[in-house]
This record gives structure tokens, C-alpha cells and sequence, in this order.
């Protein structure tokens, strides 16, 4: 009782960071915009979340730092993929690189501190029912957080003009051009929205999930939410599924090899990777006509004026 | 300059949009060189011109999407000045595009509120969206998204898009160009009906007879600039041509005697699954061609032209291969290479991507087609004086205009990459031709190339099978015409007795009847 507890809340904690980020990369890649700096973006967070937090003793500013950090390296891609054209894959992979090295520099002197962590939801005899209490009444805000976050943009992209905009964007950008839409400064916004999500992805870790900042905490997370958002077929709810889906193949192979079941963890780690090939597969097969993904999803757009 | 007063009496004093001394810069490349144009009311204003001539660039203009460097646009007799599309279609100016501005994974209801400013929700949209379409005999389902629908009714979306505007100006960019006749004709009612309704119509169209039969002025573009405005119900399909070309256009002269021999491209019932959900079913495709003769495909783009194009070429391999005969030899199995060291060439629609790399010399495109058969590679090296030497023959034979001897293959215009890649495969001398699309998007002078080449080399007794959407081209070069719909491709019929009435009916789907004639007439 006590061991499924720990492991579902440490499944909740783990799959937080992996939803918040893959969110905000769906909306990027909804309107066209293939990122592949997440995991540039979200150790940048985390360094910038901590140092924040450190520095105020706030976990609120801390977090609005992180988040504020992803912004700013978000806006670093849209200049070079956006403004000037670039391919995008290429820039999103400099992004992470030049991301992992900064958020070293940045956290250099914040390594060996320690910060009292979010705190946990307690709502009196409602978070002490046994096993569910806790599990759905006492976790951290981020957590709360994240899934309303996947609502409020499912509600945006299905429910409002401007998310039917964006995803004509993602689905083509000339024709979108044509009828008048700002293509590129709505990639933009989309871009710096995923960039926030990172961000604050990023800063969970340090914030909740381990009170001190270690350089490369991330652990190709960022990774992981891009191959999530691909798994969910860019649909919000399958991302949540897919979020703690992931989580829960992460903890229970930390649980297998305390437990000395002989599986590589090295094979246990390729299991999202693995899944979402899988998926992708499943997807294709299933398909009977149009496309899951974005169709001008990683194109460049130069509007003729 | 001419300027003849058009023939219809204008209801209104001052023309509803007037472009005035309009001039648009790319660089150091006039677009439009001082353009004046006058559309009134209740009118149908054919505008015509080669490509490049600089039609929709203007029509750009007026909708919003460019900025005029020099001069501007009227409106009602005011100046008006548009910084976006959206402004324009709160003046009352809609357009219908030529390249469909549609999301293909979105649906009809959601294209629609798209290109509408969003002032009501989309449930009364949605409301209003069938009542217009209603209204114009314009079926269409809201809730289905648009990759399921077919070229027709993605137009219909344009149009319905536009008219749920309520425009006083409409502007209709090759409207069409993708229609079979009959669906043109039901275009037509519907734009005399706007007409009658008081709207103004700028219309845009390569095909003359269409303009001479609707339209009530017509104004020409040749190089950017207004050659003149007349009346197309007084000039004939030759002057308006002459007028858009600046030059008489050589007619296309077939060689007076053609011996038919040989088949040398058989096709045995191939049926053939689609590779992308997007594609159609091949369904029964059988045909014989023989040497010295030109078959014509007709039919809507979207029908399995290219999935007969891609079996036939070897990008998509049939099952069995006695489905696909080149020169007596089973080849449904065979590699693209192997089908061209048979003698076969292919020049397939898309020039740019398909039928050239674009970021490549033209010598390297002659390898990436050459290499198979021919001496451009020896013992595993390039032979680089050989690849230039195709360049240089396709340049002279097919009067190829490029900047240097040996330019990427974007570089060239639509015209003059079109007859290098036809001129490159013609040179190869293959015994069988299949060519998608010869002429498409190019001008008229380069198009009278590309046909004579075709029926010379038929003359010179290959079998030359053609694709196109232009029912007139098929008439000028082919012996017979076939029709593809929905994956089946009918039985062919001598050209003498292919009137456009009956290859319209067949590019609709119906009349086995007619069919069953043309077996007749077959056999």
C-alpha cells in the first residue's frame, strides 16, 4: 500500500515536467514550428528558476524566471528560424547545445545550494483519505498546474478563432498568408508559448522535484516531450496520457533495478523512444485519408511582399 | 495602345475600382508597369495575359496582399489604400484564388470562417454557410474536412467563402482551369446570376472562347504593362491572342503521313492500391500504344493521372509484371533505370522537384536522367564533357533561354526548364514517351515547342502518351483520347470524333454509353 502510494506520487512528479513541456511544444508545432531546442530551453529554466527562487526565497518568482529564461531562448529561435529563415531542425538543435552550456555558466555558483522545495496541497481530512487523498489532494501546485494548462489549450485550439487560425497556420502557411493572417508573427507568439511551457518545465525540477540545482539536471527530458508530443498525434489529450505514460516507464525502472530485475536500464530508458515509433506505426496504418501531423509542420515561410 | 469603349452600357457614373497608374517593383523587375484599369458594375472584366505578364500581381494589388510601389487604387471614385487582405474584404472585394487557399485537414465550415472576420460565431457562420450555398445551387457539407473533397468542390468552398462576403467585386483567378466543361458551365450560371445582381467580376482565364462567350471587357497585360481594353465579343480567339503574345504564334504542324508500326507501350489490366491515403485506386487500366501514334489522357487533376504516371515510370512498381509491356518486354517489375534502358522516357508534371533537382546544374539533371542508358558515365566516373554536350544539344534544339552555359535548373523560367527537361528526354531518342502535363504553366510561345517536338517525335516513330488537363492541347497533337476518372481510364477515341461535349461527360463519370460507342468505334 504504502510502496504503490510512493510510486504513483513519484510517477505524478516525474510526468509533470514531461506534460508541461510537451504542451507548450505542441502549440509551437501546431502552428507549423518544428522546436528542437525543449531540452535547451528547459535546463536554462531550471537554472534561472533556481537562481531566482534562491536568491528571493520565492518559488513563484523562481518559477516566473524560469519561465521568463524560455521565453528569452525561445525568442533566440524565432529570430534565426523565423526572421531570417533558417532551418528549423538545425536551430533547434544548436538551441539545446548552446542552452545545456549556458545553464551551466548561469548555475555555476547556485551548485551544492539547496532551496525548501514547493509546497504540497493539504486540504484538512479530505488529503488524509487514505491512498487517494494524497494522491489527488496534496500534491504541489505544478502539478494542478500542468493539467489545467493541457485543458485550457485544448479549449483554445478547439474552441476559439485565434486556435483555428493557429493550426491553419500549421496546416498551411501560404494559404493562411493569402487570407491576410500574420503567419509569422502567430509562429512567433506559438513558439514563445512553448518556450514559456519549457521554461517552467524546466524549473519544476529544481522547485519540486529536487530542492538544488545540478548542471545537465534535465536528463534529456526535453527529448522526451518532443518525442510525447509525436506519441499524442498533436492531440492535448493523448498528451497527458502519454505524459504519464512515459512517467511511469521513468520510475519503474528506477523501482526494477532497486528491485535487481535483471533488465538493462539502458533498454528501460529507450521505452518512450521505442513507444512512440510504435505509435507513429500504429498511426500511419490506421489512418484512412489526411495527415495527424501538421502538414507544414518544420517548413520555412517567406510571405512575398 | 487601343482603347475601344466596352459594348454594355454602364448603370453607374463612376467605375466601382479603378486602378490608376498602378506600378509594382521587385528589385529592379517591373511587375506592373502603370496600370489603368476601370471596372464597372454589372460587369464581367476579363483580364489576360501570358504568364509573367503580370495579372496576378495586380489582382494582388487590389486585394491587399501587395503593396503598390507607384500609383493606387479607387474605390467608388475615392482613393483607397489596403494594408491587408482583411481591408479589402471589409470594402466589399472577394477573391477567389487560383492555387486554393484551403487547409486541406480542416474542415469545410472551419475553412470557410477562415477567410470571414469572425464578427459572428461560427455556429450562425455555419447556418449562413448552407443557406448561401443553398441559394447558388453550391452543395456542400460543412463537417467534412477538405483532403476528402474533390477539385470541384474545393472551388465551391472558394466561391461560397467569397460570396458569404456579399462582395460588390469578386475577383476569380483561373477559375477554370481545373473544371471539366460541364463544371465550368455551372460556374457560369452562377457568375451571370452575380452579374444580374449588380456585382462586378474580374476574371481571369487563359481560355479565349470562355472569355469571349462571358465576359463584357476585357483588358490585356503583356511584360507588366496594358497593352489595351476591348471588347472580346468583337475580337476572335486569334486576336486576343496576339494581342496577349505581341506576336503571331507558330501554328503546330503534324507531319502529313505517320506509319503506325509496332506496340511499344502496353498497359494489361493494372490495378494498382494507392501508396498515400490521398491517392486513387488504378482500377482494369488497359491500353496499347503503338509506334507513330500520340495518345491523349484527359481528365480532372486528381483522377490517378499520377498514379498511372508513377506505375508507368517505375516510382511505384506493379505486382505483376506483365501489367506493363515496354517494347514487347514485361516490365511492371523493372526499376525507373531499367525501363529507360528499354527505350522509355518520362517527363513527369512537377518540373521543379520531380522533374529536375532545382538546386542542380542542368548538366547534373542531364545525368540524373542520362545515366542509365548513353555514354554519360564510364567505368563508374561522370563524364562531364558528355553531360554538357546534352545540355548544349537540348539549348539548341529546343531554343532553351538561360543566363550561362551550364545554370541551376531553378534559375530558368517555367517555359524554358519545361523544354530543357522535354528536350532532354526527346534527344535520348526513346521509343516511348510518357509526358504529364507538357505545356502546364507555360507560355504559349515555349508550349508551340514542346507540342511540335512531341508530334516530330512521333513522326520519327516512337509512341508519345500525354497527359493533360487541356482538352484543346489533346485535340491539337493526339490520334486518340482516352479519359481517366476515378482511377479507370476509358477506351480511347480517334480525335475526329472526340467532340469536348462528349470528353466532358466522360472527364464527369458518366455515359458508359459513350463508351460503349467508342468500342465500337475501336473495334
Amino acid at each position: 500500500m504504502e510502496l504503490t502510494e510512493a510510486i504513483i506520487l513519484s510517477v505524478l512528479a516525474a510526468s509533470t515536467p514531461l506534460l508541461l513541456a510537451a504542451t507548450g511544444e505542441l502549440v509551437a508545432e501546431r502552428s507549423g514550428v518544428l522546436n528542437l531546442g525543449v531540452e535547451g530551453m528547459m535546463i536554462v529554466g531550471a537554472a534561472c528558476a533556481f537562481g531566482g527562487a534562491w536568491l528571493t526565497g520565492s518559488i513563484i518568482i523562481g518559477a516566473l524566471c524560469g519561465m521568463f529564461a524560455g521565453v528569452l531562448m525561445s525568442l533566440l529561435f524565432a529570430a534565426m528560424a523565423l526572421g531570417l529563415a533558417v532551418n528549423q531542425v538545425a536551430t533547434g538543435l544548436a538551441l539545446t547545445i548552446f542552452g545545456v552550456g549556458l545553464s551551466g555558466l548561469i548555475g555555476a555558483r547556485f551548485v551544492g545550494e539547496r532551496i525548501t522545495p514547493a509546497p504540497h496541497l493539504h486540504i484538512p481530512y479530505v488529503s488524509d483519505i487514505p491512498l487517494i487523498g494524497h494522491i489527488l489532494f496534496g500534491e504541489d501546485g505544478f502539478v494542478y498546474l500542468s493539467l489545467a494548462l493541457v485543458v485550457a489549450v485544448w479549449w483554445f485550439l478547439y474552441r476559439m478563432r485565434a486556435g483555428l487560425i493557429l493550426r491553419a497556420c500549421g496546416d498551411n502557411h501560404v494559404s493562411a498568408h493569402a487570407l491576410g493572417y500574420p503567419v509569422l508573427k502567430i509562429r512567433m507568439y506559438a513558439v514563445m508559448f512553448g518556450g514559456a511551457c519549457a521554461g517552467l518545465a524546466g524549473a519544476y525540477l529544481p522547485l519540486a522535484y529536487t530542492p538544488f540545482f545540478i548542471p545537465g539536471m534535465t536528463a534529456g527530458r526535453g527529448w522526451i516531450a518532443l518525442a510525447l508530443t509525436v506519441f499524442a498525434s498533436w492531440l492535448p489529450g493523448r498528451l497527458v496520457i502519454g505524459a504519464y505514460l512515459f512517467g511511469a516507464v521513468t520510475i519503474l525502472q528506477l523501482h526494477a533495478q532497486g528491485a535487481g530485475i535483471g533488465i538493462p536500464s539502458q533498454f528501460m530508458s529507450s521505452l518512450p523512444y521505442l513507444a512512440t515509433v510504435i505509435v507513429l506505426v500504429l498511426l500511419s496504418r490506421a489512418r484512412t485519408g489526411g495527415s495527424t501531423a501538421p502538414a507544414a509542420l518544420g517548413t520555412v515561410f517567406v510571405p512575398d511582399r | 495602345m487601343r482603347d475601344t469603349t466596352s459594348a454594355a452600357p454602364h448603370t453607374s457614373a463612376t467605375p466601382l475600382l479603378q486602378t490608376v497608374g498602378l506600378t509594382k517593383r521587385y528589385g529592379s523587375f517591373l511587375a506592373n508597369d502603370k496600370i489603368d484599369l476601370d471596372v464597372w458594375p454589372q460587369q464581367i472584366h476579363a483580364l489576360l495575359g501570358e504568364n509573367g505578364a503580370g495579372k496576378s500581381t495586380l489582382v494582388k494589388a487590389i486585394y491587399g496582399l501587395v503593396q503598390p510601389s507607384d500609383g493606387g487604387l479607387r474605390w467608388e471614385g475615392q482613393t483607397m489604400v489596403l494594408s491587408g487582405p482583411s481591408q479589402a474584404r471589409a470594402r466589399g472585394i472577394g477573391m477567389v484564388f487560383q492555387h486554393f487557399s484551403l487547409f486541406e485537414n480542416l474542415t469545410v465550415a472551419e475553412n470557410v470562417a477562415l477567410g470571414l472576420d469572425g464578427k459572428e460565431s461560427f455556429k450562425e457562420m455555419s447556418a449562413r454557410l448552407q443557406q448561401v450555398s443553398r441559394s447558388y445551387g453550391l452543395p456542400l457539407d460543412p463537417k467534412r474536412e477538405v483532403w476528402q473533397l474533390s477539385v470541384g468542390e474545393r472551388q465551391r468552398i472558394e466561391i461560397v467563402r467569397a460570396l458569404m462576403q456579399n462582395p460588390k467585386f469578386l475577383i476569380l483567378d483561373e477559375p477554370t482551369a481545373v473544371l471539366t466543361p460541364q463544371e465550368a458551365d455551372q460556374l457560369f450560371v452562377v457568375l451571370e446570376r452575380l452579374k444580374s445582381e449588380g456585382r462586378a467580376i474580374l476574371y481571369i482565364s487563359h481560355k479565349l472562347e470562355e472569355v469571349r462567350r462571358l465576359c463584357d471587357t476585357a483588358t490585356i497585360l503583356r511584360g507588366g504593362k496594358k497593352v489595351s481594353t476591348c471588347n472580346p465579343k468583337a475580337e476572335t480567339a486569334a486576336s486576343l491572342a496576339r494581342m496577349m503574345v505581341g506576336t503571331e504564334i507558330k501554328q503546330v504542324k503534324p507531319a502529313a503521313s505517320r506509319e503506325i508500326t509496332v506496340p511499344r507501350l502496353v498497359i494489361n489490366d493494372l490495378n494498382l492500391e494507392p501508396e498515400d491515403p490521398h491517392g486513387v485506386h488504378l482500377r482494369d487500366i488497359s491500353m496499347e500504344l503503338r509506334g507513330g501514334e500520340i495518345l491523349g489522357i484527359a481528365g480532372v487533376a486528381g483522377n490517378g493521372q499520377d498514379e498511372l504516371f508513377a506505375a508507368l515510370s517505375g516510382e511505384r512498381l506493379a505486382r505483376d509484371p506483365g501489367t506493363i509491356v515496354i517494347e514487347g518486354i514485361a516490365a511492371g517489375h523493372l526499376s525507373i533505370s531499367r525501363r529507360r534502358k528499354l527505350g522509355a522516357a518520362f517527363v513527369p508534371e512537377e518540373r521543379l522537384g520531380h522533374g529536375t533537382a532545382p538546386r542542380m546544374r542542368l548538366s547534373e539533371n542531364a545525368l540524373l536522367t542520362g545515366h542509365a542508358a548513353g555514354n554519360m558515365v564510364q567505368h563508374g566516373f561522370v563524364n562531364t564533357a558528355a553531360t554538357l554536350n546534352a545540355v548544349d544539344r537540348a539549348t539548341e534544339t529546343f531554343d532553351v533561354r538561360k543566363a550561362k552555359r551550364d545554370p541551376e535548373a531553378a534559375s530558368l523560367s517555367g517555359g524554358n526548364l519545361q523544354k530543357f527537361i522535354v528536350g532532354r528526354e526527346i534527344l535520348r531518342n526513346p521509343a516511348v514517351l510518357v509526358v504529364s502535363q507538357p505545356t502546364w504553366g507555360v507560355d504559349a510561345g515555349a508550349a508551340a515547342v514542346i507540342r511540335q517536338a512531341l508530334l516530330d517525335l512521333a513522326a520519327a516513330g516512337a509512341a508519345v502518351l500525354v497527359t493533360s488537363q487541356d482538352l484543346d492541347e489533346l485535340i491539337e497533337i493526339s490520334d486518340r483520347i482516352a479519359v481517366m476518372f476515378h482511377g479507370r481510364l476509358s477506351a480511347s477515341l480517334p480525335t475526329a470524333e472526340a467532340s469536348r461535349e462528349k470528353l466532358g461527360l466522360l472527364m464527369g463519370g458518366s455515359s458508359l454509353e459513350t463508351k460503349e460507342q467508342a468500342h465500337a468505334a475501336d473495334t
